[in-house]
């Protein structure tokens, strides 16, 4: 399980408004190129200073690949990441709360524990 | 020695400032009411006449990151920009700087570590709304100096709910003995019961109004043992998946005093997650 990684990808996209809509209209091809190239950026850092350790699982590049926000929370993905941007994606083709409500309906099969978030 | 002029606890809900200034179709039916019990709040920290906020809250990955994560956190910096890109975008939150008081920061981080809290600290710290919603709710001037004290309450392993009244005790026992002739409110956000990414979001109310019951009757009544004695980190997982922002509550309960009864308590049943506020005055109510 890579969690921290996902948050990271979550993290990173949400912050940058090219990427956010680079992710929207082209999940595979983002996620391929991000994990190619800023997986193992320490952020903060000089890009010289890289890891050397940082990839996905397939489980969770697929979850990514297909904006699947069900399939992130069940591999334990931080909720507050992934729905902060996927709001930032989806909210706009949606009426008031109507993104916000359908994200949650699409989990009603999940029940307590939720899965841990730990990372 | 410094004056505590009030302790403030609140809800911050991010909604609020494009509620309370929408107009027209756009605004929401419940604003009115909204706006009402928050002007009704600010009052309670006017007539206190503060001259600096400590002010409790947490990051929400703005700033502080996995890579880096401190439990206790306080900034000491001559300004504080602040709101995010992905909250102007979700809230239309707007930006903002607020000046710091770097004199008070450096008082509590020394004695805050002399006393047994290992604080991280930053002197550049751009802030987000768990900040700015309540300097928008109780001070829109934004006119008064900050020392924000940030608490992670979001990720895992977090501090313990007695450790954040602890620190909440240390706070008012340092301000306290702040040798200033300023008076100081200690205002704290966080949250009642509240479901975020998760099949509980977005109700028509809070996820878990029976525990939003409990905690409103524990923190106006300065019931610390009886809020202690039922609440864990394993616990705050059942009344929805983001309730570990009432950590924020609880360290603000500590901050008022254990068994000191708020001077004023009010609550609002939103859709989505239930607001609520609290005032303390530690010398007395203001005439």
């Amino acid at each position: 399980m890579s969690k921290y990684l996902l948050d990271k990808f979550l993290y990173t996209v949400d912050r940058d408004p090219e990427l956010v809509e680079r992710y929207r209209e082209d999940p595979g091809g983002t996620v391929d190129w991000w994990e190619r190239e800023i997986a193992n950026a320490v952020l903060n850092c000089h890009a010289a200073e890289k890891s050397t350790w940082l990839a996905f699982e397939e489980a969770e590049r697929r979850a990514l690949r297909e904006h699947d926000h069900v399939a992130l929370f069940q591999l334990g993905a931080h909720p507050f990441l992934t729905l902060t941007l996927f709001i930032a994606m989806f909210e706009r083709d949606h009426g008031p709360l109507e993104y916000q409500i359908a994200y949650a309906r699409a989990m009603d099969h999940i029940t307590l524990p939720y899965p841990d978030i730990a990372t | 020695m410094a004056t505590v002029a009030a302790v403030i606890a609140s809800t911050h809900h991010p909604f609020y400032y494009r509620a309370s200034t929408s107009t027209g179709a756009d605004r929401p039916p419940f604003a009115d009411e909204w706006v009402a019990k928050i002007e009704a709040f600010r009052q309670t920290l006017t007539r206190a006449e503060p001259d600096v906020l400590v002010m409790v809250g947490s990051d929400h990955f703005h700033q502080l990151w996995l890579d880096n994560m401190p439990q206790f956190l306080v900034g000491k910096a001559p300004f504080f920009d602040a709101n995010w890109h992905n909250e102007e975008r979700e809230f239309g939150l707007p930006r903002m700087r607020l000046a710091g008081d770097e004199d008070l920061a450096a008082y509590l981080l020394r004695e805050g570590l002399d006393a047994g809290f290992d604080l991280a600290f930053s002197n550049e710290l751009r802030i987000d709304h768990s900040v700015t919603c309540p300097i928008i709710t109780l001070r829109p001037q934004a006119d008064l100096p900050i020392v924000p004290v940030y608490t992670n309450i979001f990720a895992p392993p977090m501090p313990r709910p007695s450790r954040f009244v602890e620190l909440g005790r240390a706070l008012r026992r340092m301000v306290e003995a702040w040798p200033s002739d300023k008076r100081v409110a200690i205002i704290g956000t966080g949250h009642l019961s509240l479901e975020l990414g998760g099949p509980r979001q977005f109700g028509p109310h809070g996820p878990d109004p029976e525990f939003d019951r409990k905690a409103v009757a524990w923190i106006a009544n300065g019931d610390v043992d009886g809020c202690l004695s039922e609440v864990t980190l394993a616990s705050l997982h059942a009344p929805g998946n983001a309730t570990h922002g009432f950590m924020d509550f609880m360290l603000m309960m500590g901050a008022a005093g254990d068994g000191v009864k708020a001077d004023y308590t009010d609550s609002l049943d939103l859709f989505h997650t239930m607001e609520a506020y609290f005032t303390w005055y530690p010398e007395g109510a203001p005439s």
